[in-house]
């Protein structure tokens, strides 16, 4: 897969992002462009997903300095000095992290589209809540949404993986 | 029977077991190539000039602004498509692009298109194209196109489809009579996974390459090939990965677009719809007003069924006539029922055109039958899980169509294994308020609620119907030791991919098999729809499976001197029955090349007669779903608790699969009956977004408890039903009707707003 | 380069007398769909995200008032102190959109946009907020009901932008509702928060979405002050909650659009008016 940067009379700026430890380059970019455009269009990152441009559907979440937020409402510009966290990022080296072998295991993937979203957004809620109740799980979860699977795998997902990390720790 | 438990008998991966997608890795690291995730070097990028009017005539059409944009590479428009000037699943009635002359017929209609550099300069291309219109006064009412008083705004006229059903003695009258006038909103597939194709031209300039997302391939090639005058096998089709479908995916929507963009520039063009253009990019669920009538003896039971429907399929044709037909012929709903008539119509308006959505016409037959069942039951005097006993349809009956119900048709013990599960707990005082109307808005508390519960069964039939051959293709090759299976089935998410792999493991008795590109580089696997892959795809992976088994236990019976006639497989080895002599399948197919492709039908269908006669459709499904829901009665606001369901599936093939698709389903259903609806005004959409385009959140979804009944169906060549739409179709009037008793009104129109249950 | 970041306060100043007519941008909740779905075009930004300042916020307990600045994200103000303070505003800021926009939209956001439909504009009206702006001229306060004067409209002059915001700290009872047609991420049909300051015995009640402004319901709070006592030992009759919910139904001005009905409006506000007044009393 390779990237076509274009160049047009409207694409001026010039900045560095540092996203998933790793600092990139962003050249001849348009200043109305959102984090999750420039994150897929021009980094080499797409594993976030775009499915309403507003906020609207957690599709795009990527962590921004310690907090999940929706990347297609933060200006890509706007996110240096920051540290930037996609789902990419998540897993070392290739290997799954105990949420994606849980959305696997537990049936939690059907499309995939807002796959992506979720298991960031999981992480972001089991690191600051390790054993949220079905109602907390919910609610944290409630900006993310999925069209296929109804949400029940999903929760049985979450909390296999506080369950685990309980057993675990 | 009820639930069948993963066995520990079964291999892992085999039938039957909650089988791994070969596509759950990359999705979960989101390193899946959906089809917005792909790129191509030199790529240029598409969109689409639309109409805001919904009716009105071209005057003028000037590209020339756009092309003084920098970085704008080409424009296309009606002139510019070198074959047929419009397509459609039935009749081609829909233009590429509107033409100078001619009328557009929708808002969001399409009238140009530009490739240019960024995304950003397609937008401002888009805005430098300047259209004259003369705008025209829509034509918003189905009933004047009934009744021959609204313009004719096509020239094949305002009638999609008029269809009657005429069966038994209609002059027969029953003592009990219910009736209702029934109203189902415009419901969206609203897919997370927006339209996106990438067209690659050949570098002769003689034919293309296009990823894309789409239900169907090689219907998508054959469209793009008579737009563009292009030989089929000139395209290639390959299936992008696919972020739901639902039925909107079963038009074509950007394929041509974005074709004849590539072929224009010579170049590469991606078009990726964003979600406002989404919502006019592709057909929704019919909108339809309903009449019924139930005639019952003093019992209950159903002596005769009048109705009448009319569906409004928008401004072109898409599968409007198909959608009819599946909402009359489902009138009698999963009962026997004697004697019917029923008057059906699919009309044209300037409304947003409307096609396939997950249920196409039963859903909307489904929520008037049901409503009218609780109706029955209130005037009869019974429960309402009585009044559907009493009436349940059985394997044997004849149908108002005059076919035979020749499927398994469990419906009594649907019903009966949805009773029997438990209710949920009782609404406590000190609830958390995320479980109650309102949640975290407060508008409640506890004792402002009020529950109640409601029922809902139906039938769906499967695959295509009135002599349609919607045939399945696979290939099945091993070679080095290698199986592989190639099919053109799209994958949208429902598993069918991890399903063919389960396929492959139990007839061939291997542990890996390697899954070739999805494309036209092999037969038609028909579409993603109408519940109808697991039956007809899974039919021809099977099919193709044991053609090479048979060339495979050939070799062996030569090879290792066993008696062909004994040869079975058994686990991961091919044993011979007498001898009990084995080898190890991976040893045998070490050697041998084999490769089988198969086509897999199922037995013709008819089409109706001016009666509505004939055996339409070819296999049935049935549901129960009994509803319980919180009801703030002042506010009307509500919280779907609990959706018990027992689902006529056949053969359970993947446990964690099904039931992925029966809570999806069920989704989808609650969503239709609370708070999903296109608001068209004077043919406008006036929610375009997800902000008032409203999807279920985790908080909206309810606990599902789900019972699997699994009687074999001997004619399905997996012994599975299709399970895709069952589940959205009866939980919707299940919701209504708890609703109703919670607050004691008809209510008769989904989506049920506030308003409607507190003014 | 066209986003101009400040560190602090008085560079902000500086730089936004420099170029009045910038955007700022603090969590882009707004703003940034405005540029991916409705055609805006970015020119200069000013970022806010560096001055820390703005994202701070402080108790006077001598004054018995809390400041909070324009930069705290609503997912700071859900729990902890700010909530104990003000709970009315942490219930209002549970509400808006979804946790993923609560982490980056911003009470300076909400006042920036002025929309009816904004979820903390009732609290700020129903606690007489105090709205700290900064601008060229100096600083001024301007009290919410001076500062929401239409829809999207705010009485910010140019290079001006908002601070902070001070709000008392009320013995009593404070609360908020949302009228949402799903049980989250949704956009106002009907709101209202109520402050019921025992100690003073004065209520105040303040309607979202249902006017061209926030509506601070004078009426209905003068006709309740005059026939019932809110301090703290009285009592309350239902019948008493019942009319004062009609009332405010009454001073609501609500329309009709594709996501409701004035109708309905009208009479969800009344009905919120009654459970917020009852609850009050519990």
């Amino acid at each position: 897969m390779s990237i076509n940067i274009p160049v047009s009379g409207q694409s001026n700026e010039i900045y560095s992002l540092s996203v998933n430890g790793q600092v990139h380059q962003v050249k001849d970019a348009w200043i109305g462009e959102s984090l999750l455009y420039v994150l897929r269009e021009r980094l080499g990152l797409p594993g976030s997903k775009g499915a309403c441009e507003q906020g609207e559907c957690g599709s795009c979440t990527v962590i921004v300095d310690s907090k999940a937020v929706c990347s297609c409402l933060v200006m890509a510009a706007d996110a240096v000095n920051t540290e930037i966290l996609t789902v990419e990022g998540l897993g070392p080296n290739g290997a799954l992290t105990d949420v994606q072998s849980a959305f696997l295991s537990e049936g939690g993937v059907q499309c995939g589209f807002c796959t992506p979203g979720f298991i960031v957004a999981v992480h972001h809620l089991l690191e600051s809540n390790p054993s949220p109740t079905d109602d907390e799980i919910r609610e944290a979860l409630s900006g993310n949404i999925c069209r296929c699977t109804g949400y029940g795998r999903i929760l049985e997902a979450v909390r296999t993986v506080a369950d685990q990390r309980r057993t675990n720790s | 029977m009820s639930t069948t438990s993963a066995s520990t008998a079964l291999r892992h991966g085999t039938l039957g077991t909650s089988a791994s997608r070969p596509d759950g890795v990359a999705k979960v690291q989101g390193g899946f190539a959906f089809s917005s995730d792909m790129w191509a070097d030199n790529m240029l990028w598409g969109a689409t000039l639309r109409s805001p009017h919904p009716y009105a005539r071209i005057v003028a059409i000037d590209v020339s602004g756009a092309y003084a944009i920098d970085g704008v590479v080409t424009v296309v428009t009606a002139v510019d498509v070198p074959g047929k000037l419009t397509y459609g699943l039935i009749v081609q009635d829909q233009p590429v692009f509107a033409a100078i002359g001619d009328t557009v017929r929708y808002s969001g209609e399409p009238i140009a298109a530009v490739a240019a550099d960024h995304p950003e300069t397609c937008q401002r291309a888009l805005a430098a194209i300047k259209v004259t219109y003369e705008v025209l006064t829509p034509v918003t009412d189905p009933e004047d196109c009934i009744a021959g008083v609204a313009e004719q705004i096509h020239p094949d006229g305002n009638i999609f489809r008029h269809q009657r059903i005429v069966s038994g003695d209609t002059s027969v009258v029953g003592a009990v009579q219910v009736e209702g006038e029934y109203e189902i909103g415009m419901q969206d597939q609203a897919f997370l996974g927006l339209e996106s194709a990438l067209a690659i031209p050949d570098s002769n300039g003689a034919g293309l390459e296009m990823y894309v997302a789409t239900q169907w391939l090689h219907e998508d090639r054959k469209q793009i090939a008579d737009c563009l005058n292009i030989p089929e096998e000139n395209i290639r089709l390959v299936l992008g990965g696919v972020g739901g479908a639902f039925g909107a995916r079963e038009d074509i929507s950007l394929q041509v677009h974005t074709a004849l963009l590539a072929m224009k520039a010579g170049r590469p063009v991606r078009i990726s719809y964003g979600r406002e253009e989404s919502f006019y990019g592709h057909v929704h669920r019919h909108p339809a007003k309903i009449w019924m009538k139930h005639h019952a003896d003093l019992n209950g039971k159903i002596v005769k069924i009048e109705s009448r429907m009319v569906f409004d399929g928008g401004a072109y044709c898409s599968t409007s006539p198909a959608v009819l037909i599946n909402g009359i012929t489902h009138t009698q709903g999963p009962y026997k029922c004697d004697n019917a008539i029923v008057d059906g119509w699919a009309v044209r308006t300037n409304n947003p055109p409307c096609g396939a959505m997950r249920g196409f016409g039963v859903v909307q037959a489904c929520f008037a039958h049901e409503s009218q069942m609780e109706k029955l039951a209130a005037a009869v005097g019974v429960s309402p899980v009585e009044i559907r006993l009493l009436n349940a349809m059985e394997t044997g009956d004849r149908m108002i169509t005059g076919q035979i119900m020749d499927s398994v048709a469990p419906v009594a013990q649907c019903i009966r294994e949805t009773d029997a599960i438990p209710m949920p707990a009782p609404l406590e005082n000190n609830a958390d308020l995320r479980t109650i109307p309102g949640g975290t808005g407060l508008t409640a508390q506890p004792s402002n609620i009020r529950r109640g519960v409601g029922w809902g069964v139906s039938i769906k039939n499967l695959m295509y119907s009135e002599g349609f051959d919607d045939f399945s293709t696979a290939r099945c090759r091993i070679s080095n030791g290698v199986v592989t299976i190639k099919f053109a089935t799209s994958e949208v998410g429902q598993g069918f991919t991890m399903l063919a792999q389960q396929i492959a493991r139990t007839v061939l008795g291997v542990d890996e098999v390697i899954l070739d590109t999805i494309d036209t580089q092999v037969g038609s696997a028909g579409s993603t729809s109408a519940s109808r892959q697991t039956w007809m795809s899974g039919g021809a992976v099977q099919v193709a499976c044991q053609a090479a088994l048979a060339q495979l236990f050939d070799h062996v019976a030569t090879k290792f001197e066993m008696t062909r006639s004994e040869l079975e497989i058994d686990g991961t080895d091919i044993v011979d029955r007498l001898t009990q002599r084995r080898v190890t399948v991976s040893e045998a197919i070490s050697e041998i090349e084999i490769d089988c492709t198969e086509e897999y039908h199922h037995p013709p269908t008819e089409d109706l007669d001016e009666n509505g006669q004939g055996n339409c459709h070819v296999a049935y499904a049935f549901v129960a779903h009994r509803a319980v829901v919180d009801v703030d009665p002042e506010l009307g606001l509500i919280k779907v608790v609990q959706i018990a369901t027992a689902q006529d599936v056949g053969r359970v093939l993947n446990p964690l699969a099904a039931m992925g698709q029966i809570e999806g389903g069920i989704a989808q259903g609650l969503g239709l009956a609370v708070m999903e609806e296109i608001i068209v005004k004077d043919g406008k959409v006036r929610n375009p977004s997800f902000t008032d385009y409203l999807l279920p959140t985790f908080l909206d979804s309810p606990t599902v408890e789900m019972v699997f009944i699994e009687e074999h169906e001997p004619k399905s060549p997996l012994g599975a039903k299709g399970i895709g739409e069952p589940p959205c179709i009866s939980v919707t009037p299940a919701i209504a009707n708890a609703i109703r008793q919670a607050v004691g009104r008809e209510l008769p129109r989904v989506p049920i707003r506030p308003y409607d249950i507190c003014l | 380069m066209p986003v101009l970041i400040p560190r602090s306060v008085d560079e902000l100043v500086d730089i936004f007398q420099e170029h009045p007519a910038a955007k700022l941008l603090a969590g882009g909740t707004d703003y940034m769909v405005e540029v991916n779905l409705h055609g805006r075009k970015p020119e200069t930004m000013i970022s806010l995200r560096q001055v820390k300042e703005l994202s701070e916020w402080s108790v006077r307990s001598t004054q018995r008032s809390i400041t909070i600045g324009a930069g705290l994200p609503y997912a700071d103000m859900e729990h902890g102190e700010i909530a104990r303070l003000v709970p009315a505003l942490a219930q209002a800021a549970r509400t808006v959109g979804s946790p993923q926009i609560r982490a980056a939209g911003t009470l300076g956001g909400n006042l920036g946009t002025c929309s009816p439909a904004g979820d903390s504009l009732p609290v700020l009206a129903a606690l007489n907020a105090t709205i700290h702006v900064i601008g060229p001229d100096g600083n001024r306060d301007v009290e919410f009901s001076d500062f929401m004067i239409g829809v999207k409209k705010n009485s910010l002059r140019p290079a001006e932008f908002v601070h902070s915001v001070s709000m008392p700290i009320v013995d009593g009872w404070q609360g908020y509702a949302k009228v949402g047609t799903r049980n989250a991420m949704v956009i106002s049909t009907a709101s209202a928060c109520l402050v019921r300051d025992s100690d003073e015995g004065i209520v105040s009640i303040a309607l979202g979405s249902v006017g061209p402004t926030v509506i601070r319901c004078h009426g209905a709070e003068t006709w309740l002050m005059k026939t019932m006592s809110l301090r703290a030992e009285s009592t309350l009759d239902p019948v008493v909650a019942q009319e004062f919910g009609q009332r405010v139904a009454q001073e609501s001005r609500p329309i009709d659009d594709h996501r409701s009905t004035a109708e309905y409006r009208r009479h969800a506000v009344g009905v919120l008016a009654q459970r917020l007044l009852l609850r009050s009393f519990s």
